[in-house]
């Protein structure tokens, strides 16, 4: 069946997707209506992104991604606001590391269960970490939020590049989620990524294949920690506060309509839901307060007629999945 | 040492917390062991459950009427969503009815919020049932006394129809085996409808039951919702029995908690769940490999 141009340029760059992306988001500041937007956008990406690795790719449903995406995010935080770490790379190790260990742990309680029970167990873990933050006001700030986040300066050798301007920022995020969607694409590449699609479309024959399935999702759950608790780490900084809700049920919420709008299982999905979501939040609330509203009716649509979500429609299901 | 008689009231009062889970889990486990469906929109019915009956309190100005209505009409709106929205995906995965509730129920919240507005409401308990009665030991409100009984009495109904009627029987049969119940020529489209319409109305009830209680708000779905996932975990997704034990130990954990150690009131059901995943991961009377 003949498609239009669209459908076209977007099987070209579904052919080539770290060419595409780069020059697609080194101009996407330019886009967009306000320079904060392309930002938000781009981080809010790239936790649909960890998300998308583990559902999209290894077919396994969290609704606590909150939790990654919060402790990178208090990670990154504490390391600079109690910690008083005077530089910006060490609170970033230090905020994936949080969410990794973080990562590893709930992935492992969680994986003691399968399908749907996963989802509510990832849901529970994740409400938890909430209420523990919420509770340990001493450390956390509570409900106010972790406040008093310095941004230092990006340091590289011989190079001092002050983040307050917000296209700086833009860019110095840019090249992290570069690296991030470089490396995403070699894990898929990798035999490991091959035996995740495996899992996805029959996990018993992936058994009787001899992998050892629990390790492999284990594996994926941390790395899918990995990259989440990078757009945590980001938006950390992005803010200079860390509210308390990014660890809440509400964040978890927002990914799984980000990754699914943009469509679950293909490379640029969750950055084309992101996008999807944020300019529709951006527009809708011009108009109404109930604008979630309106999200939840598009979401249940979309699951109805268009499970494969905008980017998977485009390219008609034939890449990624 | 602490006080006994209060030690006691704690005791009751996760007694009645326990009911209204209970009343939950049973309903979301009834629909899980038939349909797969894991209903997320859930809590979200118990929520307008409690916004309908605020609103027909004001409309009939009887509580007891409110307390029959008020579920019918929560539980017609739950066949209208199994008719015309979760059939469609019947043959999917288990993912997609669960997505779909999902969105379903963010939906719910912010229409509740449109039209009964954002601030929280507050119900009155009946004038019969108002005030405390002395238990000899202890004094404990009436009205949390009628809870606990209303759930008793539900839960007996549930099981008689379950075990000594016809149709009783044909979902205790669809949930085994829903293909060898097709094979026999009975249409489990209506069952379905009427289970899911079961569940809902249950869930209806227990919102209107807990308004007078914990107040009506538009987030008091979510909240329960979450809890209600850790009672089926730990109780065993499918088994009716597994809900209610489940459900009344997570009561009973959450209001000794909150006696002596409040701080970790809202933890600790999450740790009781670690535990239970640990010893018994597929929870006190769940059978593994259902819909995994």
């Amino acid at each position: 069946m003949p498609r239009g141009a669209v459908g076209r340029v977007a099987d070209w760059v579904a052919a080539h997707p770290i060419p595409s992306f780069v020059v697609f988001f080194a101009l996407f500041p330019f886009l967009v209506p306000y320079k904060s937007l392309a930002t938000q956008i781009l981080v809010f990406g790239l936790f649909a992104l960890g998300f998308n690795l583990l559902y999209g790719y290894t077919g396994l449903l969290s609704f606590g991604h909150a939790a990654y995406y919060g402790l990178g995010a208090y990670g990154t935080g504490l390391a600079l606001a109690k910690l008083k770490v005077a530089s910006l790379w060490p609170a970033l190790g230090l905020g994936l590391a949080t969410a990794v260990v973080g990562g590893a742990l709930a992935g492992f309680f969680c994986l003691r269960r399968r399908g749907i029970y996963f989802a509510m167990l990832t849901l529970a873990f994740s409400q938890m970490l909430y209420f523990v933050a919420f509770h340990a006001a001493d450390l956390t700030g509570g409900d106010d939020g972790l406040r008093g986040i310095p941004l230092h300066p990006l340091t590289l050798p011989g190079l001092s590049i002050s983040l307050r301007n917000p296209i700086a920022f833009y860019y110095f995020a840019y090249v992290l989620v570069v690296l991030a969607v470089a490396g995403l694409k070699r894990i898929l590449d990798s035999p490991f990524g091959a035996v995740l699609g495996a899992i996805r479309e029959n996990s018993d024959r992936a058994v009787a294949c001899g992998y050892d399935i629990n390790r492999v999702k284990l594996l994926s759950f941390v790395f899918s920690a990995l990259f989440t608790g990078l757009a945590g780490a980001l938006d950390a900084l992005r803010l200079t506060v860390v509210p308390v809700e990014s660890l809440y049920y509400s964040t978890s919420a927002q990914v799984v309509i980000m990754t699914l709008l943009g469509g679950a299982g293909t490379f640029f999905g969750p950055f084309v839901g992101a996008a999807t979501f944020l300019v529709l939040e951006d527009r809708l609330s011009i108009f109404t307060e109930s604008w979630q509203l309106v999200i939840g009716v598009i979401f249940m649509a979309f699951v109805l007629f268009l499970p494969k979500g905008i980017w998977g429609t485009l390219t008609g299901g034939l890449h990624g999945r | 040492m602490p006080d006994l008689s209060a030690l006691a009231a704690q005791v009751f009062t996760g007694l009645v917390l326990g009911g209204i889970l209970v009343l939950m889990a049973i309903g979301l486990s009834l629909i899980f062991g038939l349909m797969t469906v894991v209903n997320f929109a859930h809590g979200a019915f118990y929520m307008l459950g409690a916004y309908v009956a605020f609103s027909l309190l004001g409309v009939t100005k009887s509580f007891w009427a409110t307390l029959v209505l008020a579920p019918l009409v929560v539980a017609t709106l739950g066949f209208l969503v199994e008719r015309f929205l979760i059939r469609r995906l019947y043959g999917r995965g288990p993912d997609d009815p669960l997505l779909l509730t999902f969105g379903l129920s963010l939906a719910m919240v912010e229409g509740v919020k449109l039209l009964w507005g954002k601030i929280g409401l507050t119900v009155d308990p009946p004038k019969q049932l108002a005030g405390a009665v002395d238990l000899g030991f202890m004094n404990f409100p009436v009205y949390r006394l009628f809870v606990v009984a209303v759930t008793a009495v539900v839960l007996v109904a549930l099981w008689l129809f379950l075990e000594k009627t016809n149709v009783g029987l044909i979902i205790r049969a669809g949930s085994r085996d829903a293909l060898m119940v097709r094979a026999l020529g009975l249409d489990l489209n209506r069952i379905w409808l009427l289970v899911f319409g079961i569940g809902i109305g249950m869930a209806g009830l227990a919102g209107v039951l807990a308004g007078p209680m914990r107040g009506v708000y538009a987030e008091m779905g979510v909240e329960i919702i979450i809890e209600c996932f850790v009672v089926v975990v730990v109780g065993g997704m499918g088994s009716l029995v597994g809900a209610i034990v489940a459900g009344l130990l997570m009561g009973e954990i959450v209001s000794l908690t909150t006696f002596f150690a409040p701080k970790l009131a809202e933890i600790v059901i999450f740790m009781v769940m670690a535990v239970v995943l640990l010893v018994r991961p597929s929870g006190f009377f769940g059978e593994t490999g259902l819909a995994e």
